[in-house]
């Protein structure tokens, strides 16, 4: 239920930007989910709608995923994450602290453990429309 | 759009009365022996304490701690373990035995994570073991935790000291709150740094001696606490708080 901690981050932060806009109701709230970060879409969407205040009580939340995309800064080669080739507790760890990815994946062109992680990092807002 | 992950960490330690970062920019001045046994000082004393490694890279409290085989619970976010009185985070839960090899933002996007989902609950003190350097640990800890104070360590060392000074007059600049400095590793009479600090406006919370005893009690945080090194720091006028 780690979802759940992530979940009360998103309504924290729509709720402050609601606040700062100040918007009456919000309608929609876009959210991207990096794939290296293996969230349970399911939990955080019922996560969320447990965590809805009175201003998001109509919200529809967009959720899309993103690929977790990586990079070698040594060698240049890019390649993309997956989960299935990993054993269940480095996915695991890498799941509560994405940044553990340099601990255990290394490129698979030249073994670096020096990537960048170009996009499908962790959880991100990507917008919020709602009414004045 | 935004991070939403920051806009929770406020929410995560408002339950927390002081949170201290145990800090020098310059390493090996025994920052996390002082963290770590500060933390323990408090939690015998009946104080509600937190211990968070904030040394990603080279994270050394879990060897102080003699911490092995314990991972956080998962509970609508982590909840730290409990070790010999304190709740205690560090990275190696998730790293183990191997290196953490982490750039800048790699370590800025574990903190803010870290700090994200971490539920410490109510707590008089929060110790926050810092990493060396002036670098993006520190820059982020002033920038997310607005209630942050900082307790300083150094060596008599003018090389340590060096760093010391530049990392206090950055943060008298910025306007956060320095509680005091610990002279730890001293060897020989000098005033050298007393004078310094206390030139400066800070306060210089006492000297620790040099402990040859110290190495053996890592690992054993009862003969740590009985270490010239632990019974020292236990006496600073200042911690009897």
């Amino acid at each position: 239920m780690h979802e759940w901690a992530l979940a009360e981050a998103v309504i924290s932060t729509v709720s402050q930007i609601v606040e700062k806009e100040g918007l009456k109701e919000v309608a929609e709230v876009e959210i991207k989910v990096g794939e290296l970060q293996q969230i349970e879409r399911d939990i955080l969407e019922f996560a969320l709608s447990q965590l809805k205040t009175l201003k998001l009580k109509n919200v529809k939340f967009h959720i899309k995923t993103v690929k977790a995309e990586l990079k070698c800064r040594v060698c240049g080669h890019k390649w993309i994450f997956r989960k299935e080739k990993m054993n269940e507790e480095i996915a695991e760890a890498i799941h509560f602290v994405p940044e553990i990815a340099h601990t255990y994946i290394k490129c698979p062109k030249c073994g670096s453990p020096d990537f960048e992680i170009l996009k499908g990092r962790g959880i991100w807002l990507e917008s919020v429309r709602g009414l004045r | 759009m935004a991070d939403p992950r920051i806009g929770i960490i406020e929410e995560r330690l408002k339950g927390v009365n002081n949170v201290i970062a145990v800090s020098s920019g310059k390493g090996g001045v025994g920052k996390s022996l002082i963290a770590s046994t500060l933390a323990l000082t408090l939690a015998r004393r009946d104080y509600k304490v937190g211990l968070f490694d904030l040394d990603f890279t080279s994270p050394s409290t879990h060897v102080i701690l003699g911490v092995e085989g314990l991972q956080p619970k998962e509970e609508k976010g982590i909840i730290p373990p409990q070790v010999h009185g304190l709740k205690y985070m560090s990275i190696v839960y998730y790293s183990g035995e191997y290196a953490s090899p982490l750039r800048g933002a790699d370590v800025s996007n574990a903190l803010i994570e870290l700090l994200a989902i971490t539920r410490w609950n109510n707590l008089d003190f929060l110790i926050i073991d810092m990493p060396p350097g002036i670098s993006d640990a520190t820059l982020d800890i002033i920038r997310l935790v607005k209630r942050i104070k900082f307790l300083m360590a150094t060596t008599p060392s003018r090389l340590a000291f060096e760093t010391v000074r530049k990392l206090i007059d950055l943060l008298s600049e910025l306007g956060i709150p320095i509680m005091g400095v610990v002279e730890n590793m001293k060897m020989k009479e000098s005033q050298f740094i007393q004078q310094q600090i206390e030139g400066r406006g800070i306060k210089f919370w006492g000297e620790i001696p040099f402990d040859h005893e110290l190495e053996e009690a890592i690992g054993d945080v009862n003969k740590l606490l009985a270490t010239q090194f632990g019974k020292k720091l236990g006496e600073i006028e200042k911690l009897k708080v």
